[in-house]
């Protein structure tokens, strides 16, 4: 057995050098751990970080005599995953076993999906953001789905005492059963041609997509750090002009968004030197490198292998009816995408200030504000204004800390809205109001009251202020009988100060030239 | 034969004979009306086992003090007039096929010798909850591939009828500890006739329920598809008390079915089959198949009984049955070496570790190597093989269809038949060592079974005599729809009484007393 060591990195060729020769064509294969409280065939528990093997039970281990039983719920977050990708849903679909030995597999065969997947024939379409200086419009980009299916995990290994910790060259290997039979969809798609240049940036924007889409789903945490969303990438380069596609590489340990654009441009610069150098691609498994950047050999992989698979004769089939699956699209959230678009039009942001308002991750604290009954406009105002001036510093470290965590929230913001609008408020009143909000002193009304912070709605006080100041001020009445209204200014001023400020200044003004009888 | 004097046996077999001879009806009666307790029914077969399974070796597993322990609680228990289960305090033997928490389960293989479940099967559950003193685990052929228990790692179980003849297998230990008087119920498991066949061959009854009815889980299993549990007993009633506490639903089987257990209990007491339409299948009849002369003599008879009871016999063509042998040696291997491929020494069972410093997969090789036997083996490659891909649809693809056409073949017959009926075995017992080299001879003793297992209707073997030629007790086989495994009971006591009346006592009862041997 051939185990091929890479002493260093390999030949590459430059990016922009290859598109002019090669045409990319992508696949990629999401797995995705489903946040169900027990894992897909037993009653266990699915929490991460737990000891390792105490959440295992005969089923999970593989013990003599043990039998699945499908999680009902986990079907049903797959029909909802399927939906939300636009896929078709079987109505009669089994699992099949996958035979093949290894030990962090406590069967020796692994309970998935095969030829007959719950999900089918769909699509999602990504949204490539636009290159600074190159692009004006993002590049919007259809991903077909071939698939959804249903699948367990495995255990994970960790092998000790080899130099990589990887399998080679350890001196034994240790495995902890509890990822055993965590629930996972697979998301395969099918071949991504057409991206050219921008085939990195849409794998990326696609699995970006795909997260934000589970999330709204809350189907899974799809935390790629902690593996409950990986992405394995399959890289092929076709010569520009050849209809047929080339030999592919599988990626995988892609555990950031970052890590699968990096990935998939390091291989197809990778394959554009093989190619060029008149070789083949060699059709296997690679292994990215965060660090190093760059991916090496794992173990050939061929169509040919031979898992031997079967329909699983311990479950019966999963047939979802029709009324099943409408009452689960009932359920789906809006797509993100769309969301993202309708909640534009709907507030009147411009593209920048949509932006920015998703890049800060602010939509639906907004959403939740307007909701509350604050103006688009206002709460755009505060979130991204004071308030994310305070939440980039507000951590204990001086760190930043999420905006929802600062102590005021989306029903805080619409109130003190409100109190503006009504007239209870003028802005600088406002800005003291929320400090007291900060200061964790009550709602906006608690804080306003408790300060005394109220504009003077009486206009018999005023009226009396203005009057007083007009006495106290015959010279600045004579200006503005005169014919200079602008210092009446003078006159709002003097009048403010009677009232300790808590008078709206354009009332005060309106009252002024009623009283002297002059047209403002 | 060896001659009947071997009945005086010994003084010390007296005491036991008296309450080990009773049917499990008659115990329960007994237990029930107080004038009998569990401890001395259980320490009466514990005595009987410790003096002959030496020599007849049905038991892998004796757990005198556990089904002790039961037995005491029984008794205390009834004494404090709390009510119980109907077979309460009546001993039960379990085939070493399914998991008993704390008892070594073995499936008759090497590979887990020294395994100890952490688990009950569930229908172990229902014994305990039906408050049955478990005597042990009986012998059977490996991981229960098997027709004559000769494959059993740890050494063959004899027939109590001739101790150099095989019981059946794979449950041979089961049937031989109910034919010997071991214990007067046991648990058996049929992927392909490991009931029905070893019952027919040691002249006691054994039900193959309908597939789902019930559960697997805690069964170690062959062939996922194929197999199922079901009760051995000397008597048509005795097995239906058996058969009613472990039959149901369990949420922990997803092929089990949802559905009301039939009254078996109730049809166990039919003495009358007017109106029944019996069929006879031409494919199993054994009329052109070589069948033994002196089975296919003791079907005729049955034949002529069933009709003296009110039944209608008719002939009626299972055409596809043809194929069943075929296709079964396809679908069980195939299955078999996926449910099998989990014994690998990294969890638990057997670990040989090679020279040097091997790899898993070497440990895994050496291991299974050594925990396997050669039929096992011979299995699991026939099974991968099957599987392989290229030969998928020309082999498993295949006998599937042929399974569904058996099952139609089933459906058109149940059309015109409320039963069918054939011999169980093409043969009485044979002798140890006779067929061990011959696989294609050892799997033609289940040419008659292995139909209901493809298609998942319930069978039973109930004696229906001995063979003029060896004195070796036969068994008719019944089959009837799913879910009607009432059916069979009917038929099998009707049956059961009709030869009583005639022979004045059970087929068993013909049985020699066991003569131990050194």
């Amino acid at each position: 057995m051939s185990t091929r060591t890479t002493a260093g990195p390999e030949r590459t060729v430059a990016y922009d050098d290859l598109l002019t020769r090669y045409e990319p064509v992508l696949g990629l294969e999401v797995h995705v751990e489903l946040g169900t409280a027990t894992k897909m065939f037993c009653g266990c528990a699915t929490g991460f970080g737990a000891e390792p093997n105490t959440q295992t039970c005969p089923v999970c281990l593989g013990l003599p005599g043990a039998l699945p039983v499908v999680n009902r719920t986990a079907v049903e977050s797959a029909i909802r995953i399927g939906l939300a990708l636009n896929c078709g849903i079987a109505d009669w679909c089994r699992f099949a076993r996958k035979n093949y030995f290894y030990p962090d597999m406590p069967k020796n065969f692994q309970t998935s999906q095969y030829d007959e997947p719950i999900a089918v024939d769909g699509w999602l379409d990504v949204e490539v953001p636009p290159r600074e200086g190159v692009d004006e419009e993002p590049f919007t980009y259809r991903v077909e789905i071939e698939r959804a299916h249903m699948e367990e995990d495995t255990g994970k290994s960790t092998h000790v005492g080899g130099a990589t910790g990887r399998i080679h060259g350890a001196s034994h290997s240790l495995v902890d059963y509890n990822r055993a039979g965590i629930p996972l969809i697979e998301i395969v798609t099918k071949p991504l041609t057409g991206a050219g240049e921008r085939a990195p940036e849409v794998a990326r924007a696609y699995v970006a997509a795909l997260r934000d889409l589970l999330r709204a789903l809350d189907v899974s945490d799809v935390k790629m750090e902690q593996g409950s969303l990986r992405c394995d990438a399959n890289v092929s380069l076709m010569p520009t002009g050849v209809e047929r596609f080339g030999t592919r590489t599988e990626t995988k340990n892609v555990n950031s968004l970052r890590s699968v654009e990096r990935a998939v441009r390091y291989e197809m610069t990778r394959h554009a030197a093989v190619l060029d150098a008149g070789e083949s691609i060699v059709q296997e498994t690679r292994h990215w490198h965060e660090d190093t950047g760059v991916t090496t050999s794992g173990r050939p992989k061929s169509d040919a292998d031979d898992y031997r698979y079967f329909p699983e004769p311990d479950l019966v089939p999963v047939a979802p009816t029709r009324e099943d699956v409408e009452r689960l699209r009932a359920t789906l959230p809006e797509n993100p995408a769309e969301r993202r678009r309708r909640l534009q039009e709907e507030w009147g942001y411009s593209d920048l200030e949509m932006r920015d308002v998703v890049n800060a991750g602010a939509v639906e604290v907004i959403e939740t504000t307007v909701a509350a009954g604050a103006s688009p406009a206002a709460a755009r105002k505060w979130w991204m204004g004071e308030l994310a001036r305070r939440a980039k510093t507000a951590g204990e470290d001086g760190g930043a800390v999420d905006l929802l965590d600062l102590g005021v929230t989306p029903a805080h913001v619409a109130e003190l809205d409100s109190l503006v609008t009504g007239g209870r408020l003028n802005d600088s009143m406002a800005r003291q109001t929320l400090e007291g909000v900060l200061a964790g002193e009550g709602t906006p009304t608690e804080v306003a009251d408790a300060r005394s912070l109220e504009l003077v709605q009486d206009d018999g006080a005023l009226q009396g202020a203005v009057e007083e100041v007009i006495a106290e001020n015959p010279d600045v009445v004579e200006k503005i009988r005169g014919g200079k209204v602008q210092a009446v200014g003078a006159l709002i001023g003097q009048v403010m100060k009677k009232m300790r400020g808590q008078a709206d200044a354009g009332r005060a003004r309106e009252l002024i030239l009623e009283t002297l009888g002059v047209q403002g | 034969m060896s001659d009947h004097t071997t009945q005086a046996a010994s003084a010390a077999g007296a005491a036991d004979a008296d309450l080990t001879r009773l049917t499990a009806v008659e115990m329960a009666d007994r237990l029930a009306a107080g004038t009998l307790t569990s401890v001395e029914l259980t320490q009466a077969h514990l005595d009987r086992i410790e003096r002959l399974d030496p020599t007849v070796h049905a038991f892998l597993l004796v757990d005198a003090e556990g089904a002790l322990a039961t037995a005491r609680e029984v008794d205390a228990a009834r004494a404090a007039g709390e009510e119980l289960p109907r077979l309460a305090g009546v001993p039960v033997a379990v085939k070493d096929i399914a998991c008993t928490q704390g008892l070594t389960t073995t499936a008759g293989s090497r590979m887990l010798e020294d395994f100890v479940p952490p688990y009950d099967a569930t229908i172990v559950t229902r014994l305990r909850d039906a408050r049955m003193p478990i005597l042990g685990k009986t012998n059977m052929d490996e991981f229960a591939m098997g027709s004559s228990t000769e494959h059993s790692a740890f050494g063959p179980t004899r027939n109590p009828w001739d101790l150099d003849r095989i019981p059946g297998g794979s449950g041979g230990g089961s049937s031989a500890a109910v034919a010997a008087y071991l214990a007067p119920l046991a648990i058996g498991s049929d992927t392909g006739g490991s009931i029905r066949q070893p019952a027919a061959v040691t002249g006691t009854v054994g039900t193959k329920p309908t597939y789902g009815a019930v559960s697997r889980y805690g069964i170690i299993a062959l062939a996922s598809s194929l197999d199922q549990i079901g009760p051995c007993a000397r008597t048509v009633a005795d097995a239906a008390l058996l058969h009613e506490v472990i039959a149901g639903h369990d949420p922990m089987d997803s092929t089990s079915v949802d559905a009301p257990v039939p009254d078996v209990v109730g049809a166990a007491g039919t003495t009358d089959l007017a109106g029944l339409r019996v069929g006879v299948v031409r494919e199993i009849s054994g009329s052109d198949q070589g069948f033994q002369p002196g089975v296919q003599a003791r079907f005729e008879e049955a034949l002529d009984a069933l009709r003296d009871l009110g039944a209608e016999i008719t002939e009626v063509s299972c055409p596809h049955f043809a194929y069943a042998m075929a296709a079964y040696y396809l679908i069980l291997p195939s299955e078999a070496s996926s449910n099998l491929a989990r014994y690998d020494a990294m969890r638990y069972g057997l670990r040989v570790t090679p020279d040097g410093s091997p790899s898993a997969e070497q440990v895994m090789g050496a291991s299974r190597d050594a925990g396997f036997g050669d039929e096992v083996k011979r299995r699991i490659i026939l099974g991968t093989y099957a599987l392989s891909s290229g030969y998928y649809d020309a082999y498993y693809g295949q006998a599937q269809k042929v399974r569904t056409l058996i099952a139609r073949d089933f459906e058109a017959a149940f059309d015109q038949v409320d039963v069918l009926v054939s011999p169980t075995s093409p043969t009485t017992a044979f002798r140890i060592g006779d067929k061990t080299e011959d696989p294609m001879a050892m799997y033609l003793n289940d040419i008659a079974t292995i139909p209901a297992n493809l298609a998942g209707v319930p069978g039973m073997s109930v004696p229906s005599g001995t063979a003029d030629e060896d004195g070796l007790p036969t068994g008719l086989q019944v089959l009837a729809p799913a879910m009607q495994d009432q059916r069979l009971y009917a038929v099998g006591a009707a049956l059961e009484a009709r030869l009583r009346e005639r022979q004045g006592g059970y087929v068993i009862e013909q049985a020699p007393e066991i003569e131990v041997r050194a």
